[in-house]
């Protein structure tokens, strides 16, 4: 690994010192970005490297012959599953069909969920009103409603939605009744000593105290929202990635049904690198520990 | 300019202040059944003039931050009468600034808004007007729009200063506010509250540690004992300001406040509790 590295650092050098010989003006700015290059290759190969090797541990295997394709097919195969998937339009019709029930579900329980979990945190009678219920609720995890669901709502759309939903707003609650209730004393203090308003406390302590535990809720959610769909996909649906899963494995096509974990797990990460920077920009005053 | 107006319209809004008898007994649950008592204040009179500066020193635990919130109005229940300008304190109140140990500025908001934060609603201009008057005030015109992350302990208390004087309280409570300052910044900022309040003579109370720093700035320096806090010693700082810390007079003080802790045997070098 360090080896890698190190020849990485060496080559981008030798590429930055040989185009800054051809020109002179070019020079200084290639050399800076050689300083950097390494850096950046590094950690980036840093961050690849184990699934990289995982890949390549799977591929030998299948070459050894210690795996039968049907039971789990070569990355070469999937891969080419992949690109047939991609090149016919049915993955991103699945995928879009299902990210569409995800933001649905999850946007009504994001409107749901956070004046909700904010009213709640306020109040106490609030609290002691809905804590039964939602102590009650959380627990039941959201493919258990799918029988009712499908009861209520058949097999449309609104049942999906719904399942989403129930997945999704618990994290968002819970994190921020949680957010509001660990504002620090002593801001209450000071707000109290300088007599601010009800309204300005909200807006100004309570809330942009609360709103890394509110960001966590949301991703969290999301990630749950995600999880939901393709649960609810799986059992009754004619389209989306969970459809897309079960179908192939009816027709026996490992292959497919890997290419659909594989979308699935690909844009979970996607999802939650837009809530991670969006909660960045939103959150530029702390100073937190990220590993060492 | 700026100082002599400010303290002109300060020198008749200083309030004064009337402490006693007073005393505080919290109340501990310490089982189910069982509850203790701590008497942490007990028969404290004190007379504040308006306009003067009150230095307050005890040992940890005797019921200084204790007395700051009965005044500040964050402790209610009490026994005795703490009234300003005759009037008994039941709550918290704008004629009132506290400044806190720690600088408690919000970390989400810039430097001006924290300073705005303790202002009443008033129209935007007069916001910014008064928000850009007291960064000047403690010298941090150029960080107006830098978040509390990005400045250093002592610029912090600034800011947290210029926070608790917007509203232009009549008397200023400092609770150990320098304590968490190395010795230099320290010094620099006792200067600064000495201008401060030469500029608009609120009526000052400061609780610390250390002795320099109380005789160095009140005109009154009260020694408080604890278990129960009561009021050991009153001591009037007769010396004119500025006032020089090497002066005989200064260090004769010094020494006296420090002989109500220490016997002479074991006086150290450094004098503070
Ligand atoms: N909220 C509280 N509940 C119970 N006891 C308290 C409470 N606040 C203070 N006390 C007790 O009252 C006494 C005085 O506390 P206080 O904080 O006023 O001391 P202090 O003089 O400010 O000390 P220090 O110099 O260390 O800040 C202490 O014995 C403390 O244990
Ligand atoms: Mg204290």
């Amino acid at each position: 690994m360090s080896a890698e590295l190190a020849s990485d650092a060496r080559s981008a050098q030798r590429a930055g010192l040989r185009a800054g010989a051809k020109t002179g003006a070019l020079r200084s700015r290639l050399g800076a970005l050689a300083g950097v290059l390494p850096g950046v290759l590094g950690r980036a190969a840093l961050y690849v490297a184990l699934p990289v090797a995982l890949l390549a541990a799977w591929q030998a295997a299948f070459a050894l012959g210690y795996i039968r394709p049907i039971l789990l097919p070569p990355p070469t195969r999937v891969g080419k599953a992949f690109v047939d998937l991609a090149a016919s339009g049915d993955l991103f019709r699945h995928l879009g069909v299902s990210l569409l029930r995800v933001l649905e579900g999850f946007a009504i329980a994001a409107l749901v969920g956070l004046p909700l979990g904010i009213g709640i945190g306020l109040s106490r009678t609030l609290d002691r009103l809905t804590d039964l219920i939602i102590q009650l609720t959380k627990p039941i995890p959201p493919i258990a409603w799918i029988p009712l669901a499908i009861l209520w709502f058949g097999i449309g759309e609104a049942g999906k939605v719904y399942i989403i939903f129930l997945g999704a707003i618990f994290p968002i609650l819970v994190n921020t009744i949680d957010g509001i209730r660990q504002t620090d004393h002593r801001h209450v203090e000071l707000a109290r000593v300088l007599e601010v308003t009800r309204r300005r406390f909200i807006l100004q302590v309570v809330l942009p105290g609360a709103l890394p535990n509110i960001m966590t809720g949301l991703r969290v959610g999301l990630m749950v929202a995600w999880i939901c769909v393709v649960a609810a996909e799986l059992i009754a649906a004619s389209s989306g990635l969970g459809y897309l899963i079960m179908d192939a494995r009816q027709m026996s096509q490992t292959d497919q049904v890997l290419v659909g974990m594989i979308t699935i797990g690909a844009m979970g990460k996607l999802l939650d690198v837009v809530l991670r920077a969006a909660e960045r920009r939103l959150i530029t005053w702390k100073t937190t520990f990220s590993g060492s | 300019m700026v100082a002599t107006a400010a303290r002109k319209a300060g020198a008749d809004r200083a309030a004064s202040l009337r402490i006693g008898p007073l005393s505080k007994t919290f109340t501990l649950k310490t089982g189910p059944l069982r509850t203790e008592t701590v008497q942490a204040l007990g028969d404290i009179r004190l007379d504040v003039p308006g306009g003067s500066f009150v230095s307050i020193v005890g040992s940890s635990g005797c019921g200084k931050s204790t007395l700051l919130r009965i005044i500040a109005g964050l402790e209610t229940s009490y026994d005795g009468s703490v009234t300003l300008d005759g009037r008994p304190i039941g709550g918290p109140g704008l004629d009132r600034g506290v400044i806190f140990q720690e600088h408690r500025l919000l970390p989400w908001l810039t430097v001006e808004q924290n300073i705005a934060f303790g202002l009443k609603t008033l129209p935007r201009a007069e916001v910014a007007r008064r928000v850009r008057e007291h960064l000047e005030l403690v010298g941090l015109e150029g960080f107006a729009k830098a978040h509390p992350h990005q400045l250093s302990g002592g610029m912090a208390q600034r800011v947290a200063i210029a926070r608790a004087l917007v509203n232009q309280p009549r008397v200023l409570l400092l609770d150990e506010p320098f304590g968490a300052l190395d010795a230099l910044t320290r010094i620099q900022m006792q200067q600064e509250i000495l201008r401060i309040w030469e500029a608009q003579r609120t009526t000052m109370i400061l609780v610390t540690h250390d002795i320099d720093e109380a005789v160095f700035l009140g005109d009154e320096v009260v020694v408080m004992s604890s278990r129960p806090g009561t009021i050991r010693k009153r001591l009037p700082v007769g010396l004119p300001r500025p006032r020089d810390r090497s002066s005989p007079d200064f260090i004769a003080l010094r020494k006296e406040i420090h002989r109500e802790f220490f016997t002479a045997s074991e006086l150290p070098f450094a004098y503070e509790i």
